[in-house]
């Protein structure tokens, strides 16, 4: 061996290689060892975890969302249904550049700002590997172009769903509302687990009101699939139930004749059977196309419609308020014989102006002469405000509310519809409440006639006119008759609360009804002259009423006015209920450009009831009444 | 002329009986490959899909390459030695094509031959220790500083090929059989020592060189949860199905993670998390056992090998495979990144299972001419 320590021979190099080979493996099997190791922490150890990370990795939770229960009109006529479309879904963690996708997209699927606009808002709701929809209610030729470049948009796909569909549009709008894309607000309050999988719920109307009973329950399906999240088989699948069916008291023939019987003229109707608080109609004008709103409806669209002066958004019916005028006398002269202050047969003097004592202000009656000595029923027949003026003014203010909010007015009626207003019931407090200023004697006689600050919505009148047609039986009015799990018979009819008996003598009614038949068939009456009772085989009962709109003052009406400037000045109200003996619809009508209730809305009032009580065969209808509609029926004094 | 003739028609006549003479190959190692080589075919035919083509193609190519096994064992080390520089300086002129135009998916690692594809650097893998080992024979023992740095040439030329591909596992790999040739040749401890320092000096400056992938390849396998869809999603899942698959295994062709795609690139370089997924723990420290019995045998063929060539050689490729089902072991048990390193004679590829194959059929012959003088 020399000073290098080189190996002097074969055997040396032998030896050498020999201790080294050894090493070597020696060092190899250690390494083994180790990576044998591992694998033992990895399947010993920790077998238990990656079991479960595994089976998470290859199970994923796929939810079923319900199909939205259907809603029918009385007679099983579809309002609102579920259509099949499509709708492009993207994946945000598939996608590498969005905005560039999204342009490039755009060129194959229009693509609007609102569409982006909401997209990216509903991408903060979602996960990352959640589908996002981008555009809902493909075309078919969008669908068509897409599924030929759809290689060029990996994480960007096309899916079936079910979207609501209103097929009478506008018709049953305000009624029926309409479901929307859920919101970032909906979504904090909504049960997760109801709403997995649902992209839609009720904004407006019935959708809203009745949206518990129409969502149902989703149902999920435990899919298999690949690292793509390809779903590859069904484990097991929990099938979704269905949102219950709803069946409306709202006659679809009966709305559709009201929204023509309008013709266009702004303004709202709404009908009730006064036996149960069945809601028949409830028609508002204009209207709108809710199926605008399903999908998300386009700012141009949006502004459209808050900007159109008519306000098509609206809801009259249960939100419009508006000054009843001469239809609060009923009412009113009601509750002088209730509450005991008058009979019906004590008369009035009307002379054409009505003076608070000790006070020179007066207040006007329609005849300018006046109507001479007036009873209840004479009072009602011809509206005059003298005798109504002077019994305010008995009742008091107190008084005067009290009776009047037994009849709902001043507080919402409580249907069966989302964000119903209650109006206004003019009272002291509420004067001092709103305005901090006193109340004046005045303003209770204006009150006597429905003027000064009283608000009604036509639900809340119809309500009224139900409950005092219905032989003073308040049922609360509502729209849903029944409920049906979509295999079996409806079940009918939906629980309603117990009616309010709110009066006692029916001798009282029958005094007011007396002067409401006169309104439509004495030549005296306030609606003789349009003639609605002509060729009805009914005896139809009403009242007109026009309300001021600016004007609470005693400023004369002129009548040398012309009738556009009336109009516009003027809601005209009719309410009636037929047949007068035993009523089967009650309907207020109010026009908000009408001139005078008779003239203008109560041809509206005959068309419905035309609608209701003629369109069946004969056989159905109930028996006619035989008693001609003469001065001596109408006139005949009513004994207590 | 005649003589001339004569004695090299008697020449070839020797090497002629020489080669078709009755097998000599050893039986114990022969047996340990026909063992890995099933194994593969197996796991294969389950990471597949039960794709019965692609395991009759890896078939073939372990037929190709077990025939290639005993043509090489039955030529004698000598001229075995002989060939080696040509050997070599034909895979360092093909490493040269492959980056000049080579093809391949991301990186330049592959050479179209129209019939065949294969990696020049599955060359490199074999040629290597042979070549270091050529370098050594004539040489005096252990190593002297200058042989060390010739040696440092012969190997870090293709290897910086390699790592331009870039491979930086195969690299390293082929740096690492040189080296096992050196430390075989009984390098002195000290200079070992020396060389790791400098290696570990070193360290900073490569991570300069390496590509922005390899070092995210590095720092997502010191954490990889850091990029758990990126470059970690191959550790995570990888341990997933190796930990899934318990101590039994979830069972032949049962693996949920490769047979779901969740396992990416399940029929190569992770092959071995299905074995561990199907086969679970006993299928693994069997596998492991079958290994590190190939490679002792190797040794030991090594050891009782007449020349200083055919001792390193076999030593060092022995060492080498090793190595491979080390790192290909440790990346799937997420002990070390991903490398793409196959594993031997089990992952599917064509390359370098004929070459690892080739490579026995050189051990084949140093063992069958252990009595032969060169």
């Amino acid at each position: 061996m020399n000073s290098r320590g080189e190996l002097p021979d074969e055997r040396a190099k032998r030896a050498r290689f020999g201790l080294r080979a050894l090493t070597g493996f020696a060092l190899m099997l250690a390494l083994v060892l180790v990576v044998a190791g591992r694998f033992v922490y990895l399947q010993v150890y920790q077998h238990t975890e990656y079991s479960t990370r595994a089976k998470a990795n290859r199970v994923r939770l796929r939810h079923l969302p319900p199909p939205r229960g259907l809603i029918y009109d009385r007679e099983g006529k579809l309002l609102a249904d579920n259509v099949p479309a499509f709708r492009l879904d993207v994946i945000p963690d598939k996608v590498k550049h969005m905005d560039a996708m999204l342009e490039r997209l755009s060129m194959v699927v229009p693509l609007t700002a609102d569409d982006i606009r909401r997209f990216r808002q509903s991408l903060k709701q979602h996960r990352p590997f959640e589908q996002v929809p981008l555009k809902f209610r493909l075309t078919e030729s969008e669908r068509d172009r897409f599924a030929v470049d759809q290689w060029q948009f990996p994480g960007v796909s096309i899916d079936p769903y079910l979207t609501r569909n209103y097929p009478y549009g506008a018709e049953f709008a305000h009624v029926i509302g309409y479901v929307g894309r859920i919101d970032e607000k909906e979504q904090a309050q909504l049960d997760p687990d109801r709403y997995a999988g649902s992209t839609h719920i009720g904004k407006t109307g019935l959708e809203k009101e009745y949206e518990n009973l129409l969502h149902g329950t989703p149902g999920y399906e435990l899919v298999e699939v690949n690292a793509d999240q390809r779903p590859l088989r069904v484990l097991q699948r929990v099938a979704a139930k269905p949102g219950r069916n709803l069946y409306l008291t709202i006659d679809e023939r009966l709305q559709r004749a009201t929204i023509a019987a309008f013709d266009g003229q702004t303004g709202a109707a709404v009908a009730i059977d006064p036996r149960n608080g069945n809601v028949l109609a409830m028609v508002t004008v204009p209207s709108f196309d809710p199926n605008l709103f399903v999908n998300g409806i386009s700012q141009s669209d949006y502004t459209a419609l808050l900007e159109d002066p008519e306000k098509p958004l609206l809801n009259r019916a249960m939100r419009g308020g508006y000054p009843p005028g001469s239809t609060v006398k009923p009412f009113l002269g009601l509750g002088g014989l209730e509450l005991g202050l008058r009979k019906a047969s004590d008369t009035v003097l009307s002379t054409g102006t009505f003076y608070i004592p000790g006070v020179a202000r007066g207040y006007r009656d329609d005849q300018r002469y006046g109507a001479g000595r007036v009873d209840l029923v004479q009072a009602i027949t011809q509206s005059v405000n003298t005798y109504f003026y002077s019994l305010a003014l008995q009742m008091g203010i107190g008084r005067l509310d009290q009776w009047m909010a037994r009849f709902g007015f001043g507080s919402p009626t409580g249907i069966d519809l989302p964000d119903e207003t209650g109006g206004v019931l003019p009272s002291p407090e509420w004067k001092r409440k709103t305005f901090k200023q006193p109340w004046y004697p005045g303003e209770t006689v204006i009150a006597g006639i429905g003027q000064g600050y009283w608000m009604v919505t036509p639900l809340q009148l119809a309500h009224a006119l139900a409950t005092l047609a219905g032989g003073g039986l308040a049922h609360v009015p509502h729209v849903l008759a029944a409920t049906s799990d979509g295999l079996g018979a409806p079940e009918m009819p939906y629980p309603q609360p117990r009616p309010e008996q709110l009066t006692h003598d029916p001798a009282d009614l029958a005094a007011v009804k007396q002067g409401m038949l006169g309104v439509v068939n004495s030549p005296m009456g306030t609606a003789y002259k349009a003639g609605i009772g002509a060729g009805f085989p009914y005896l139809i009962a009403g009242k007109t009423g026009t309300a001021e709109l600016y004007s609470r003052t005693t400023e004369a009406y002129n009548t040398n006015r012309n009738l556009q400037y009336l109009a516009e000045r003027h809601r005209a109200w009719f309410i009636a209920y037929a047949p007068a003996d035993h009523p089967q619809i009650a309907i207020a009508v109010v026009l908000e450009h009408g001139a005078w209730g008779g003239t203008a809305a109560a041809p509206i009032a005959r068309k419905m009831l035309d609608q209701w009580l003629l369109d069946t065969p004969p056989s159905e209808r109930p028996p006619p009444i035989t008693t001609p509609a003469t001065q001596t029926a109408v006139a005949a004094p009513v004994t207590p | 002329m005649n003589e001339l003739v004569a004695s090299f028609g008697g020449r070839a006549l020797r090497i002629g009986r020489r080669i078709f003479s009755r097998p000599r190959i050893d039986v114990p190692l022969a047996l340990g490959l026909l063992l890995l080589a099933l194994a593969g075919l197996t796991v294969l035919y389950s990471a597949s899909n039960l794709n019965a083509s692609m395991v009759a193609g890896q078939a073939v190519r372990f037929a190709i390459g077990g025939a290639l096994l005993l043509v090489v064992s039955r030529i004698p080390p000598s001229l075995l030695r002989a060939w080696t520089p040509w050997f070599y300086l034909l895979s360092c002129v093909l490493l040269v094509v492959v980056m000049v135009l080579g093809e391949g998916r991301g990186a330049d690692r592959w050479l179209d031959l129209g019939v065949i594809r294969f990696q020049p650097s599955e060359l490199m893998k074999l040629a290597m220790p042979m070549m270091v080992a050529w370098y050594l024979h004539p040489r005096p023992l252990p190593p002297r500083w200058r042989d060390i740095i010739a040696i440092g040439i012969l190997v870090g030329a293709p290897a910086y090929l390699v790592f331009k591909q870039p491979d930086l596992g195969t690299a390293l790999l082929i740096v690492a059989s040189g080296v096992f040739v050196l430390f075989l040749a009984g390098l002195q401890w000290w200079k070992i020592g020396a060389m790791l320092a400098a290696l570990a000096a070193a360290a900073p400056v490569a991570w300069h060189f390496l590509h922005d992938y390899q070092r995210e390849r590095v720092l997502t396998f010191l954490n990889p949860e850091r990029d758990p869809l990126g470059s970690g999603w191959h550790i995570i899942q990888s341990m997933i199905a190796v930990g899934s698959g318990g101590v039994l295994g979830k069972g032949f062709n049962q693996g949920t993670q490769s047979k779901l795609e969740f396992l990416p690139e399940h029929t190569t370089d992770f092959i071995f998390a299905v074995l561990g997924e199907e086969f679970g723990l006993v299928g693994v420290l069997v596998l492991l056992a079958l290994y590190v019995f190939i490679v002792g045998r190797c040794l030991w063929i090594a050891a009782n090998a007449r020349d200083t060539w055919s001792r390193l050689t076999a030593g060092a490729l022995g060492l080498a495979f090793m190595v491979y089902v080390i790192v290909n072991g440790g990346m799937i048990a997420g002990l070390l990144p991903v490398v793409g390193v196959p594993l031997p004679l089990v992952s599917y590829g064509g390359t370098s299972a004929i070459t690892l194959l080739t490579g026995f059929g050189v051990v084949m012959s140093i063992h069958a001419h252990r009595k032969w003088s060169a």
